[in-house]
């Protein structure tokens, strides 16, 4: 294979694949910290494309543009769900609080079918039909433009997790909960602000996602699949391995879209997601069994 | 009294542990409970630091009751509970463990607590950065002992402090408990080391089947013929 063609989907594979460990971060620090598989993940996702999608149809304002906007405001909306829904609802239980996700996940689903209806929707700005001359190839702007945000974002969420009173928090309510709690940490509330950073994070991939992507009821469900395969291959709960495996699978997804056609490149992903597993059966950066 | 336990009963799911436990720890003063393993000691220290709610009785602590309290306010209230098995935070680095010791206080109290504390652990000091769980068992325990000193609490419950300690750092942890004592402390001590802890404390509880079985003045107590046949087999 040459490398004119390689290089190129190398490229674009990294670009998706700063996103996929976007999305993947917020699942895996959920999991890390509450213990639970959040089932809507990807549907709080459509939520955020949905978000994005309104206020660039309403008042056209650019998903970049909406990005500082709809992070704190998914960041509130995550808070509330886990303290006052998933939280209350779950009794402490995790297979309940696994139930409790799937049925909030059927609800925004649902609620967007009854809202939207079930068509695609798109945004059209200036800017995403622009490229960028690499030398070797021209690069979509807003592949470049996601690629690099997600990678700051994630960034700047290990920064608050390794930086701060509250990443300090939540690391020690992940491991030692009882002892987070005798220190005088409120657990409950550590639980929503975690869930809350895992929502902000979906939003931020949906503003990046919304300029190349479109939104639909089912939207979230490409990307969520994508996510739970991240995250297992990075390690349930470490942070580093969905960072990574989500740049990995972004590669292969893009490189086996090349070599056995768009249509057959979840194939590799699932090739190379077995093989992982095979040789490391707790990811990439997972615990030793 | 600064803590006063009034008829506590608590327990796990249908299983009654504690029934009818009354004691007091007054101001600065060293209190023990003694027992044997699964006498409900460790359930008492839960149900005073508010992991566990109370079935009935009366927690007061400085006169203001704590029975429905969560951790966290009983934390604020000046309530430090040292759990068993250290429970140091093993992923985070020596200084964070201090620094979430006084996760209740201010940034300001910060510097002035981790420079007491290493005053008084000088290997801390020099592990700083190094991750707990990569310390020794007995520089986790002094980890968890400072993370409790850096909330400055005026009550310090310490659950099994001595346990897997080398006979040297056994006798610097029992030095440590009597200086924080000594500094206006109080200090509620669970221990299995009977005769050492009779020797700190003024006062004691004998705990057997969830129930005070005895209690008195440390030394009286050290005299006592069942109590010494009991715990101490002689
Ligand atoms: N989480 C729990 N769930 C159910 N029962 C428990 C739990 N923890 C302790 N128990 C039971 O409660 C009783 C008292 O246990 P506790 O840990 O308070 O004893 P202890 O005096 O601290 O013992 P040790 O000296 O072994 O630490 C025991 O019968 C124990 O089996
Ligand atoms: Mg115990």
């Amino acid at each position: 294979m040459s490398t004119a063609l390689l290089l190129p989907a190398l490229i674009g594979g990294l670009a998706n694949g700063a996103v996929y460990a976007l999305v993947a971060l917020g699942l895996t620090l959920v999991y890390g910290v509450l213990h639970i598989i959040n089932f809507a993940h990807g549907s709080l996702l459509m939520l955020a494309l949905y978000a994005a999608w309104i206020l660039w149809a309403a008042m056209g304002v650019s998903p970049y543009v909406a990005l500082p906007v709809l992070v704190p405001l998914f960041f509130v909306l995550g808070y509330g769900l886990q303290r006052w829904v998933i939280g209350p609802a779950g009794h402490g239980r995790e297979t309940n609080v696994l139930l409790v996700t799937l049925g909030l996940s059927i609800v925004i689903d649902n609620l967007a079918l009854a809202v939207f209806g079930p068509s695609t929707r798109t945004t059209s700005i200036p800017l995403a039909t622009r490229t960028i001359d690499l030398g070797v190839m021209y690069l979509p702007l807003p592949k470049l433009i996601a690629f690099a945000a997600a990678l700051v974002l994630s960034g700047l969420l290990w920064l608050l997790l390794t930086r701060t009173d509250l990443g300090r928090a939540i690391r020690a309510v992940a491991r030692e909960s009882d002892a987070a709690r005798l220190v005088g940490i409120r657990v409950t509330h550590i639980h929503a602000a975690t869930f809350g950073i895992g929502t902000a994070s979906v939003a931020a991939a949906a503003c990046l996602l919304l300029p190349s992507f479109y939104v639909s009821p089912d939207a979230g469900y490409a990307f969520v699949l994508v996510a739970f395969t991240t995250v297992v291959m990075g390690g349930m709960g470490s942070f580093p391995g969905a960072l990574l495996a989500g740049l990995v699978i972004g590669v292969i997804e893009s490189l086996s879209g090349l070599w056995f056609g768009p249509s057959l490149a979840p194939v590799g992903i699932y090739a190379v997601f077995a093989l992982v597993l095979l040789f490391r059966p707790t990811g990439l950066f997972g615990a030793r069994a | 009294m600064l803590l006063e336990v009034e008829r506590l009963e608590a327990g796990y799911g249908a299983l009654p542990v504690l029934r009818d436990v009354t004691l007091a720890v007054g101001e600065g003063e060293i209190v023990a409970v003694l027992g044997a393993n699964g006498a409900g000691k460790t359930t008492l220290n839960r149900t005073l630091s508010g992991l566990l709610r109370p079935r009935a009785g009366e927690i007061r602590f400085d006169g203001t009751s704590i029975s429905r309290a969560e951790p966290d306010a009983i934390v604020t209230a000046g309530l430090i509970h040292v759990p068993e098995g250290r429970r140091v935070f093993a992923r985070h680095t020596v200084e964070e463990n201090l620094l979430l010791g006084a996760y209740r206080r201010g940034r300001e109290h910060r510097h002035v607590g981790l420079a007491r504390v290493y005053a008084i652990f000088p290997r801390l000091a020099e592990r700083r950065r190094q991750i707990a769980g990569s310390l020794s068992g007995g520089e986790q325990q002094m980890l968890a002992i400072g993370r409790g000193m850096m909330a400055e609490p005026r009550l310090m419950i310490l659950d099994e402090p001595s346990l897997g300690l080398s006979p040297r750092l056994v006798d610097e942890m029992f030095d440590l408990v009597g200086s924080l004592a000594g500094s206006g402390t109080a200090i509620l001590i669970v221990e299995q080391n009977v005769v050492r802890t009779l020797d700190l404390a003024s006062r004691a509880y004998v705990l057997e089947n969830g129930a005070i079985a005895m209690q008195g003045e440390a030394a009286a107590l050290a005299r006592d013929p069942v109590l010494r046949r009991t715990y101490l087999g002689v």
